[in-house]
C-alpha cells in the first residue's frame, strides 16, 4: 500500500502532455518585466533606477521587510523605466524594465556544470545565502525559503519534506528537473538538511512518475539520511499539510504552522535553487516552466529568465493555438486565468496551459442539492457547501466556526460538485473576510 | 485579436464532469431490475401505474417551473422522473389513475415545489406523495393484487384476488407466511418496487460502483433494524417475528436502499448519515412491532428528513488536525 | 363529575397563572421607555447607515448620549432627527442631507473590454481575482454587489453603460452601497442645492496615458481643473482629481475645461448664453484643450504621442 494523506482528496486527469521533454533554455528577449512582488510578503524596494546598467544576477530590489525576497536581475542592459506591469496577480504593479544587451554575468556566479558536493558554510550562512538570493517557494506558493528555514522558537525540526509530487495535472517542470538534475537537487537536501539541523529528509515522489522515483532512489544511496518515498497519486498531495499527513502521518492542527510537527517542506525546484545559490553562487534569477496544453503544437519545458513575457514561451512552442480560450498561469486546479500574453514570468510560474475555448467556459450553476459530494473530497475536512452559504449569507460567525480559514484553497470541491456550484469562489472570499476578523481581534 | 476574446475565472479551471442528471439517471438504472420484476409479477398494472406517475411528476414539474415559478423548466435532469418513479413503486399496481395523478401532484407541487424545487425541499417528495395518499385513501392503498408465481405478466386482475402483504398478516397475527425464497425473488404480495429484495440489491451495487451513493445510509438502516427486531424475536419469538422476515419484507430495502440516500433529505457528514439511518431504523421497527400500522419505513424516513436539517448543523465532518 | 374537571382545570390555570407572574417579575427587563418611542419615530429600515446595528441599537444609543451631535439617521433626515430631540429633550443638530455617488463614467463605449470574466457575477470575487474586464483596474465592475446591498432599490447597473447608476429620490445616503464596493468608487457625497452637485467621476490612479488607453472617459490627472478652480477645492493626488465638496461652490469652470469629461455636473439646467466676459476666456481655454489634447481621437497611443509631440514643441 502506498502511503498518501488520509482525508478526501480526487484525482484529475493528469494530462502530462510534456513528460519526457527535456528542458531546453529560452533566449532572453529584447526587454524583460522584473515584477517587485514576486513572493508573499511585502514587496521588494528597487534599487536600480532608470538609465542603470545591469548585468545578469544584479541585485535589483532587496526584502521590503522579514517576510519579503530580493530580486536579481535575469539579463544584462539598460533600466528603462520604472513603472506600473500587469503581472500574474491580475492587476497593475511596480516593475523593473530591463531592455537586453549582450549575455553579461556577473562575477562570481560559476556557469560551470561541474557537480559541487562539499559545503564548509555554517548552517546560518547557508540560510543568510538562500536569503541572499532571493529564493521563494517555487511550487507556486511562493513563500520566502530562507523564512521557513528560521523557525519561531520553540519549535524544532526534525525532518526536511522535499515536495517533488507535483500533483496539478498538465504540470511536469519538476518532473524533468528531477530527471536531469538529480544529482543537484540531492545535494541541495542535504544543504537545507545542514541549514535545518536535521538529520532526515524524505522525497515524495507521486507514483505517476516511476522513471523520477526509479533515478532518484538510486542517486539517493549515496546519500546519508535522505529516503525517496512513492505516494499514491491524490490531489492535493502537493499542499504542505496533505504532504506531511501523507509522509509522516503527522497533521498539523488548525491555524498551527508545519513546523510544529516538525517539518519543513521544500519544492524540488526550490531545493534545485538552493544548490545553484549556495554551490554556484547564483541567484535566483531563472526557472523551470512548463508550457502546455491540449491545442499547444508542441508542449514543452523550457528554462526561462524571470521577466520574459509569456508570449515568449508560447511561441517556442509553437504559437497561440486558433481556438485559445484562456490562458493560465500555473496548473488547471490553483492556477491564474491570465488578462494577457504579455505578462511576464515571476518565480512562481510553474506553468502555462492554454485552454480551448471548449474547455474554458463554465457550465451552469444549479441550486446544491446536498449530495455531500464536496464534503468527502475536501483534504481538510470542511463541508464546502456550507461554507459558501456562510459566505453568500454573510455569516462571519459560523463560516469561522466551520474552519473556513483552514481552506488550502485546492478546488476539489468545485472540481467534484455536481451542481456546478462555484464553492471555491465564494469560500475564498469568506475565508479572505473571515482571516481579516482574526486578524483584527489579534491585533486588539 | 485573441486578446479581447480571453475567459478569466477563478480556479480550478477544469470540472470532473460530473452532474446531477448523471446522478439522478444513475438511480434511474439502478432502479430497472427492480422495475423488470414488478413487471414480471404485476404486469400490465405496474406498466399504468409508473407510466402515469412518471408523466404526471414530470408534467406537473414543467408546468409549475414555468408558469407558477417564471423560471426554466429543468425537467430534463431527472430528478423529476426519479421522484415518479419511485412514487410509482410505493403504490399497488391496481391503484386507480385518478389517486395516482392525486399523489404525483402533492409529491412535485407541495413537497417539492412549494420549497423551491430540487435541492430544497425539506422532506423525500415520493414518500410525502405515498404518505399523503397512505392517510387519504387507506383502502385503495392497502389493497394488493394477489400474486401468482406461475403467471409472467400478468394483463388484468379480477378484484376478489386481493392478497395482503407479509406485514399485515403479521400485524393480524396470521403465522402462515411466504418463504423467504419467495420475499428474496419477490414472489408475493405489495407495492410495485418493494417485492423483490434481489433486485433492490442489485441496484445497490450499480449505485456503489458508480459512486452515486456510499453505503453508510443502507447498511446502517438494516442493521439497525435486524439487531431490534432481532432482540425482540429472542425475547418473544411467538409475538415477534424473526429479524431475516423484517429486513426482506415490506418496503425496507427499497427504503433503506432509494429513499433515505436522497441527496437533499439526508445529512451530509458520514458521522451524521449513520445518525441518521440509525434513526429511521429504530422508528422503523418500533412502528412495525408497537403501532397500529402494519409498515412504517414512509413514516421513519420522513420523521427523520425533518432533523436532517438538525443533523447537519451538529454533525460537522473531522476536520484536518482534529484529533 | 363535572365539578371535577372545572376545579380541576381551574386549578391548573391558577397554578399556570402563578408561575408566568413569579417568572414575569423574578425575569423583568428594565427597558428606558424612551427608548420604545424613539425606535417608533425611526424609519425601521434597520439599513445600518446610522453606524449602529438596526434601528434598535441607535435608539438605545440616542438615549444613552448626552448630546445627539454626530447622530443621524441618514434614512429620516431632520425631521427625523428633529422628532427624536423632541423625545428626548436634546437639541438636534442639523446635519446636511448627503446622496451617494458612483465616480465612473467608464461606459461600454468608452472603455473597451479586454476579456470575458466568467466567474460568480459578484464584484467582490471579481476583484480578488484581478482587475476587471477592461483595461482600467479601478472602474465598475457592473455585478452589482452595491445593489444586493441596498435595502432602498436606489442603486442598479445600466444595462447599456454597464455602471452603477443611484436613483437621488430613493437614495438615504445610508452608505450601505460604499461599504459593499470592492473597488471603493462610490462616494456619500453633499447633496447639494436643488441637488446639484459636481464631482470628479472618475477614481483611476494610473498614469494619463495609461488611463486614457484604458478609458476614454478617464480623468488623466492633467490638473487643469485644479487651476482654474477659483476656490482651490481641486486636488490631484494619484493621477487623480477630487473636488472637495466643503469647498465647492459650483461654478463650474472645472467641468469645462476637463479634457476627457471625466467632471460630472448634475441637475444644473442647460448651460445658457452666459455673459460675454466670462465667455471668452471659457472658450478660449476650450479652443487650448481641443488643440493639445483631440478629445475624440480613439487611438489612445496616438494621442499620448501627439501630446508629447507639442511638449517639444513648447521645449524649441
Amino acid at each position: 500500500m502506498l502511503r498518501t494523506f488520509r482525508i478526501g482528496g480526487i484525482h484529475p486527469p493528469e494530462n502530462k502532455l510534456s513528460a519526457g521533454k527535456k528542458i531546453t533554455a529560452i533566449a532572453a528577449p529584447k526587454q524583460v518585466i522584473i515584477p517587485l512582488s514576486q513572493h508573499i510578503g511585502a514587496p521588494a524596494q528597487a534599487l536600480v533606477k532608470k538609465g542603470d546598467v545591469v548585468k545578469v544576477g544584479t541585485l535589483l530590489a532587496k526584502a521590503g521587510g522579514f517576510v519579503s525576497a530580493n530580486i536579481h536581475s535575469s539579463v544584462s542592459g539598460k533600466v528603462n523605466k520604472i513603472d506600473n506591469a500587469l503581472d500574474t496577480s491580475g492587476y497593475r504593479r511596480p516593475a523593473i524594465y530591463i531592455d537586453v544587451e549582450g549575455d553579461e554575468w556577473e562575477e562570481g556566479i560559476d556557469r560551470s556544470e561541474t557537480l559541487v558536493k562539499e559545503c564548509n558554510l555554517s548552517a546560518k550562512e547557508i540560510i543568510d545565502k538562500i536569503a541572499e538570493a532571493g529564493i521563494v517557494g517555487m511550487g507556486g506558493a511562493t513563500f520566502p525559503t530562507h523564512v521557513k528555514l528560521m523557525p519561531p522558537p520553540g519549535n524544532k525540526a526534525e525532518i526536511v519534506i522535499v515536495n517533488a509530487v507535483e500533483c496539478e495535472p498538465y504540470l511536469t517542470a519538476d518532473h524533468e528537473l528531477m530527471l536531469e538534475k538529480g544529482e543537484q537537487i540531492l545535494v541541495g537536501v542535504t544543504l537545507l538538511m545542514k541549514a535545518a539541523n536535521v538529520n532526515k529528509a524524505v522525497i515524495g515522489i507521486e507514483n505517476n512518475k516511476p522513471d523520477a522515483i526509479a533515478h532518484m532512489t538510486k542517486l539517493a544511496a549515496a546519500y546519508q539520511g535522505i529516503e525517496v518515498m512513492p505516494l499514491k497519486v491524490k490531489y492535493p498531495q502537493g499542499g504542505e499539510k496533505q504532504l506531511i499527513d501523507a509522509v509522516t502521518a503527522r497533521q498539523v492542527k488548525s491555524g498551527a504552522l508545519p513546523i510544529s510537527v516538525g517539518a519543513i517542506v521544500q519544492n524540488v525546484g526550490t531545493v534545485y535553487a538552493v544548490y545553484e545559490a549556495v554551490q554556484k553562487n547564483k541567484p535566483l534569477f531563472e526557472r523551470v516552466v512548463t508550457v502546455t496544453g491540449k491545442a499547444v503544437k508542441a508542449p514543452s519545458n523550457f528554462l526561462v529568465r524571470i521577466g520574459t513575457p509569456i508570449s515568449t514561451l508560447i511561441e517556442a512552442a509553437g504559437g497561440i493555438p486558433e481556438n485559445t480560450g484562456k490562458i493560465i498561469g500555473g496548473g488547471p486546479m490553483m492556477g491564474k486565468a491570465l488578462i494577457s500574453a504579455e505578462v511576464p514570468v515571476g518565480k512562481g510560474s510553474s506553468g502555462v496551459l492554454l485552454m480551448t475555448k471548449e474547455e474554458s467556459v463554465r457550465k451552469p450553476m444549479h441550486d446544491c442539492i446536498r449530495c455531500a459530494k464536496c464534503v468527502s473530497v475536501c483534504p481538510m475536512g470542511l463541508n464546502p457547501a456550507f461554507l459558501m452559504r456562510s459566505t453568500v449569507y454573510q455569516n462571519w460567525e459560523m463560516a469561522e466556526a466551520d474552519h473556513i480559514q483552514d481552506c488550502i484553497e485546492c478546488g476539489s470541491c468545485s472540481f467534484t460538485c455536481p451542481a456546478n456550484r462555484p464553492l471555491l469562489d465564494q469560500i475564498r472570499v469568506g475565508k479572505a473576510k473571515v482571516m481579516g476578523i482574526i486578524r483584527s481581534r489579534k491585533s486588539k | 485579436m485573441m486578446e479581447n476574446s480571453l475567459y478569466v475565472s477563478p480556479s480550478p479551471h477544469i470540472h470532473g464532469g460530473d452532474s446531477i442528471s448523471k446522478n439522478m439517471y444513475g438511480v434511474l438504472i439502478a432502479l430497472i431490475p427492480a422495475f423488470l420484476v414488478s413487471l414480471y409479477y404485476f404486469g400490465l398494472g405496474a406498466l399504468i401505474v409508473t407510466l402515469v406517475s412518471v408523466v404526471s411528476c414530470v408534467l406537473f414539474e414543467y408546468l409549475i417551473q414555468k408558469f407558477i415559478m417564471k423560471k426554466e423548466p429543468t425537467i430534463t435532469d431527472g430528478s423529476a422522473m426519479l421522484t415518479g418513479v419511485l412514487l410509482a413503486f410505493n403504490l399497488p399496481s391496481n391503484l386507480p389513475v385518478w389517486i395516482i395523478i392525486l399523489g404525483a401532484l402533492f409529491a412535485i407541487g407541495v413537497a417539492k415545489m412549494s420549497f423551491g424545487g430540487l435541492g430544497n425541499n425539506i422532506v423525500n417528495p415520493a414518500l410525502a406523495g405515498r404518505v399523503f395518499l397512505l392517510i387519504s385513501f387507506p383502502a385503495q392503498m392497502t389493497t394488493w393484487p394477489l400474486v401468482d408465481a406461475t403467471a409472467a405478466f400478468p394483463l388484468t386482475y379480477t378484484d376478489a384476488e386481493t392478497g395482503a402483504t407479509v406485514l399485515s398478516l403479521l400485524n393480524e397475527g396470521v403465522k402462515e407466511l411466504p418463504s423467504y425464497t419467495s420475499l428474496l425473488i419477490g414472489c408475493h404480495g405489495g407495492s410495485l418496487g418493494e417485492v423483490s429484495a434481489v433486485a433492490l440489491l442489485l441496484g445497490f451495487a450499480y449505485m456503489l460502483w458508480k459512486k452515486i451513493i456510499t453505503w453508510h445510509i443502507p447498511v446502517t438502516m438494516i442493521v439497525t433494524v435486524f439487531v431490534f427486531t432481532g432482540i425482540m424475536h429472542l425475547v418473544n419469538p411467538e409475538v415477534y417475528a424473526s429479524p431475516f422476515l423484517h429486513i426482506l419484507s415490506g418496503g425496507l430495502m427499497l427504503g433503506a436502499i432509494f429513499m433515505a440516500t436522497d441527496y437533499v433529505t439526508s445529512p451530509m457528514t458520514k458521522k451524521g448519515m449513520v445518525i441518521y439511518a440509525i434513526g429511521i431504523g429504530l422508528l422503523t421497527s418500533i412502528i412495525r412491532l408497537f403501532g397500529s400500522y402494519p409498515e412504517g419505513v414512509s413514516f421513519a424516513i420522513l420523521i427523520m428528513n425533518l432533523l436532517t436539517p438538525l443533523i447537519n448543523m451538529y454533525v460537522k465532518p473531522k476536520h484536518f488536525g482534529e484529533k | 363529575m363535572i365539578l371535577i374537571a372545572v376545579i380541576s382545570l381551574g386549578a391548573i390555570g391558577i397554578v399556570g397563572a402563578l408561575l408566568l407572574y413569579v417568572a414575569s417579575k423574578k425575569f423583568e427587563v428594565h427597558e428606558d421607555p424612551r427608548i420604545g418611542q424613539v425606535q417608533a419615530a425611526l424609519p425601521g429600515a434597520n439599513c445600518g447607515g446610522c453606524g449602529y446595528a438596526g434601528c434598535a441599537g441607535f435608539a438605545g444609543a440616542c438615549v444613552k448620549a448626552e448630546s445627539l451631535d454626530g447622530m443621524l439617521c441618514p434614512v429620516g433626515g431632520a425631521p427625523v432627527m428633529a422628532k427624536i430631540a423632541s423625545i428626548l429633550g436634546k437639541e438636534a443638530t442639523a446635519a446636511e442631507p448627503k446622496v451617494a455617488v458612483v465616480r465612473c463614467n467608464g461606459t461600454c463605449q468608452a472603455r473597451p473590454r479586454t476579456n470575458m470574466y466568467d466567474g460568480v457575477k459578484s464584484c467582490t470575487i471579481a476583484s480578488s481575482l484581478y482587475g476587471g474586464e477592461t483595461g482600467c483596474t479601478f472602474g465598475c465592475l457592473g455585478y452589482g454587489d452595491c445593489v444586493k446591498a441596498c435595502n432602498f432599490d436606489a442603486i442598479h447597473i445600466n444595462p447599456e453603460t454597464g455602471i452603477a447608476e443611484v436613483d437621488e429620490e430613493k437614495c438615504t445616503a445610508c452608505g450601505a452601497c460604499v461599504k459593499a464596493c470592492p473597488k471603493g468608487i462610490i462616494e456619500l457625497r453633499k447633496k447639494g442645492p436643488k441637488s446639484r452637485r459636481i464631482y470628479v467621476c472618475c477614481v483611476n490612479k494610473d498614469k494619463g496615458a495609461v488611463a486614457r488607453k484604458a478609458c476614454s472617459n478617464a480623468c488623466i490627472g492633467c490638473g487643469k481643473c485644479a487651476k482654474e478652480c477659483p476656490f482651490g477645492a481641486i486636488t490631484v493626488e494619484n493621477n487623480v482629481a477630487y473636488i472637495d465638496y466643503t469647498k465647492c461652490r459650483m461654478c463650474r469652470k472645472c467641468v469645462a475645461v476637463c479634457p476627457t469629461g471625466a467632471i460630472h455636473e448634475l441637475n444644473f439646467p442647460p448651460r445658457k448664453e452666459q455673459p460675454a466676459e466670462s465667455k471668452a476666456p471659457l472658450a478660449e481655454s476650450k479652443a487650448q484643450t481641443e488643440t493639445k489634447l483631440p478629445t475624440h481621437q480613439p487611438e489612445a497611443a496616438q494621442e499620448t504621442t501627439s501630446s508629447i509631440e507639442v511638449k517639444e514643441e513648447i521645449k524649441k
